[in-house]
């Protein structure tokens, strides 16, 4: 199989505008004869679907939440970038593109995140059209910040709940085409397979939550905007029901899979407190503005923050990194925190926790200024842990976050399948190996709102699609495969309940595949996966039917689907012998301990092929070129 | 902590529910969500069925979650939706009754989960503004002074959790239909459908069987995000003078 990346022709600059004029139309008259299936509401999703409806296509959106208002886009706090340059600070397009190639430690599509730049501007004046109420200045402007470590203010936001507001806009832009007649809703319902017919995404399988019923849906082409893969590692920081099944079905049904192993782990999340913790909450990165992060010089201190004298405190990330200090990405400021948990010298019950410490921010500001920037992140911490921040140093480690790999998609986001486009977290595209803050939401509502309702029109106009019905033997094949999964499921009726392997599972990922790996520990966990995959098989103990709501079953469902991902990621974290971004291989690191790239070697995406049960995925590799923003060692120091 | 649960349990909306009663020991740094995990990791390990309860992010933001416990919806912390209430406002002993959110536009599905699709509808009706992707002018041309744009993302930070229906004793929609009624209503660009927005979402609201409000004040008292009751105050305005004022378009847009 070749990769086409169908890049469009010409400058950086105008690609994205030949790209457009390029396309073919779709006559207006003609769009409401096409149907197109939307799986996931969030940003991307509902973004997506409201649009496709505008423009009078028959649209067809699945969430398996009950509202579509409720996809995990709304947890998203900080907020959302845009190259408006409305504080004249010297952002520009070029500078977003530049700073997005960067932080993705060059793994990214230089063409793709260079349109996502462009867009942004335009995201914004969407936003504020759609009535999201933006934090603003007193002059009635809309006010910046500036957010993971850049050196300019082009982050909106709206106070904490920036990820709400985007989506409330989203979810109200839809409800309007459903009000419209042009989107139908259909909440509750997952979709477990995806249906291909003569190579051509033609619909999905889904099942209804609430009656179990299992239906076909026919489209003429389908989009997944079903985020990320993070709850393999059981916790982490997304939604307790988000998932990889839809991505996953359309993998094994010949979508590619790339760069699996790239995952975001958050340094600012609140510890783990016990075995029942059920997920993981974030703490804004806006935090480590003004706390400082610091652990006992000595291993196994046992004493009380307070009590430690300021000597015989290690402020890692200043003494390592002292012109970024606090503020050093991500991946870098994990990695960190790992390492001196690793040398016994992380704190709080479990050992697993560094301080982050607004003693010094209280006595240079006051308790106001604090008060007023993070009451309510401080509120927040103090429900879940019981501690006053403002007295005793917050507690924090890293958490998985996000997940830049996804499936393949080209430069119009449709993925190797004909006619299945991919949206948001759930592809690979504009990330690389690391996502900065608050571009997430840029992405999910560059790809819903701007890109898709234009790619989308010249694949229906130019694809040729038979008439098709339900009872093509490929649909009845899907449906009948999604019954006999249901079936096999419920039937095992062993001892071990879903989430006692799914912990296990997660477990083992966070061990080997977490935020250090190494080649010996991927191959133990590969050879692990399998064995818990295997009693998984034998003794998983789902109760209840299947024609019932069931919540059982739609757990067993996507441990399932887990477990197969989880030795994707290994496997993709094995071949890749190089560090970059959130991939950091403990064999590849500089004498400082710093991530070192080798890209003689893996200047690609990699792209995973299924070749059927137990059989190795082949590889393919999109070769990544450097125009523009030349390949450096990134460098925080 | 040992605690004694007294659960709704119902199979289906067509079937009878009726409370049972569970021990689950529990500890206090738990959320109340976690403490529900382990009374049902507990159930399946002896082929029971699990309590089904809605949730999602676990963090207070996604609005899925909710029931009553003890009579009071999301339970005792104000301000607090039920994943973020912790065990240690619970002691030893406690005994505590938890049941669906009942009101006859949210219909029982399962246990404690209940079909909010009324909410969605009534948002469909008109809570929003028309402003198709591609129209929109730069994000700065209108200014809006801060204090009317920051009383609009109070209203705005409403979950659509259902809280509010569930402590009403009419079961009204008043709390969550005026806080949309408000956001939009609030900001230059909600002012077109002002009116037409408050008249179908107040009668989406009555199509649904929510009740009329009568300033009780339980909806605020229990609201996860404090939407504060002066938002139904807006919305009956809007509603009275829309109702006095309102025209019918001459002609469809286009077409005139």
């Amino acid at each position: 199989m070749k990769l086409d990346s169908r890049i469009p022709s010409g400058p950086i600059e105008q690609k994205w505008d030949n790209c457009k004029f390029e396309m073919k139309l779709v006559n207006p008259a003609n769009k409401r004869k096409f149907t197109v299936i939307v799986v996931g509401s969030g940003l991307a999703g509902g973004a997506a679907a409201a649009t496709m409806g505008e423009l009078g296509y028959n649209v067809r959106c699945f969430c398996f939440q009950d509202s579509p208002r409720r996809a995990h886009s709304i947890a998203a706090q900080g907020g959302i970038n845009a190259a408006k340059n409305y504080q004249n600070d010297g952002d520009s397009i070029y500078r977003l593109f530049y700073d997005t190639v960067k932080g993705g430690d060059f793994r990214a599509r230089e063409a793709n995140v260079y349109r996502l730049a462009q867009i942004s501007v335009n995201i914004i004046d969407q936003c504020v059209a759609q009535g999201v109420p933006f934090a603003r200045e007193y002059g009635g402007l809309l006010a910046n910040r500036s957010f993971g470590g850049a050196q300019v203010s082009r982050t909106f936001y709206a106070r904490g709940q920036t990820g709400q507001q985007l989506l409330l806009g989203c979810y109200q832009a839809l409800e309007r085409q459903v009000n419209a007649g042009r989107v139908t809703m259909f909440p509750r319902h997952e979709m477990l397979d995806l249906i291909v017919i003569d190579g051509k995404a033609r619909g999905i399988v889904t099942r209804n939550l609430v009656t179990g019923k299992i239906d076909t849906h026919l489209a003429d082409a389908v989009v997944l905007a079903t985020g990320g893969y993070g709850n393999v590692f059981y916790l982490s920081t997304n939604a307790k029901g988000s998932n990889a099944t839809a991505i996953w079905r359309a993998y094994r049904k010949g979508a590619l899979m790339a760069n699996p192993c790239f995952t975001q782990i958050h340094p600012t999340c609140i510890p783990v407190s016990g075995e029942y913790q059920s997920k993981l909450t974030l703490m804004s990165e806006s935090l480590r503005n003004d706390g400082r992060i610091w652990v006992p010089k000595k291993g196994g201190d046992s004493r009380r923050p307070v009590q430690i004298p300021e000597d015989e405190r290690d402020y890692y990330l200043e003494r390592r990194y002292p012109s970024f200090g606090n503020l050093v990405p991500r991946d870098v400021a994990s990695r960190a925190a790992k390492a001196v948990c690793d040398e016994g010298r992380g704190v709080g019950k479990t050992g697993l926790g560094v301080y982050l410490d607004f003693g010094d921010a209280v006595r240079r500001l006051g308790r106001h200024v604090v008060e007023e920037r993070y009451g309510n992140l401080f509120e927040m911490y103090e429900r879940i842990t019981g501690e006053d921040p403002y007295s005793v140093p917050m507690r924090i480690f890293p958490a998985i976050h996000y997940t830049m790999g996804g499936l393949w998609v080209d430069y119009r986001l449709m993925s190797t399948i004909p006619g299945l486009f991919v949206l948001g977290e759930a592809n690979f595209s504009d990330h690389g190996a690391n996502r900065l803050g608050a571009s997430a939401l840029m992405q999910g509502l560059a790809d819903g709102y701007f890109i898709i309702p234009y790619t989308i029109g010249d694949y229906l106009a130019t694809a040729k699609l038979d008439k098709i019905d339900s009872n093509h033997h490929e649909a009845r094949r899907a449906e009948n495969g999604v019954n006999e999964q249901v079936k096999r499921l419920l039937s095992v009726k062993g001892k071990r309940t879903v989430d006692s392997f799914h912990r296990e599972l997660g477990k083992l990922l966070w061990e080997d595949c977490g935020m250090a790996r190494n080649a010996q520990g991927l191959q133990y966990a590969m050879g692990k996966i399998a064995e818990l995959q295997q009693e998984y098989w034998q003794n998983v103990n789902v109760v209840g039917e299947g024609a019932e709501l069931n919540q059982s079953l739609e757990k067993a469902g996507r441990v399932a689907d887990f477990f197969e991902l989880a030795q994707l990621m290994c496997l993709d974290g094995f071949e890749r012998n190089e560090s970059c971004g959130g991939h950091f291989r403990e064999e590849y690191q500089t004498p400082e301990g710093e991530a070192l790239r080798d890209d003689d070697q893996f200047c690609y995406a990699a792209a995973w092929e299924y070749m059927g049960p137990g059989q190795k995925p082949a590889l393919h590799k999109e070769v990544l070129s450097f125009e523009h923003v030349h390949l450096a060692q990134r460098s925080y120091k | 902590m040992k605690l004694k649960l007294h659960v709704w349990r119902q199979k289906s909306a067509a079937s009878a529910g009726r409370m049972v009663r569970y021990e689950v020991e529990a500890n206090e740094h738990m959320s109340f969500l976690e403490m529900l995990d382990v009374l049902n990791e507990s159930l399946i390990e002896k082929g029971e069925e699990p309590v089904a309860f809605d949730h999602d992010c676990r963090e207070g933001i996604c609005g899925a979650c909710g029931f009553m416990i003890n009579g009071v919806a999301h339970g005792p912390m104000p301000g607090t939706t039920v994943c973020q209430l912790h065990m240690r406002h619970f002691k030893d002993g406690d005994e505590l009754y938890l049941e669906p959110w009942r009101a006859v536009a949210f219909p029982v599905v399962k246990d404690l989960i209940v079909d909010r699709g009324a909410f969605d509808r009534i948002i469909a009706a008109g809570g929003f503004v028309s402003a198709s992707t591609g129209s929109a002018q730069d994000a700065n041309a209108i200014p809006i002074p801060k204090t009317g744009a920051d009383m609009a993302m109070d209203a705005a930070q409403c979950i659509g959790c259902g809280a509010c229906v569930a402590a009403c004793p009419n079961a009204s929609a008043a709390l969550f239909l005026s806080a949309k009624v408000s956001h939009l209503g609030l900001l230059p660009q909600g002012q077109p459908e002002r009116k037409e927005r408050a008249l179908k979402m107040v009668a989406a609201a009555n199509h649904e069987l929510f009740g009329g409000c009568t300033n009780i004040g339980e909806c605020e008292a229990v609201c996860p995000k404090h939407i504060r009751l002066e938002f139904i105050a807006r919305r009956n305005r809007d509603f009275l003078k829309a109702s006095c004022t309102f025209r019918e378009e001459t002609a469809a847009a286009g077409a005139g």
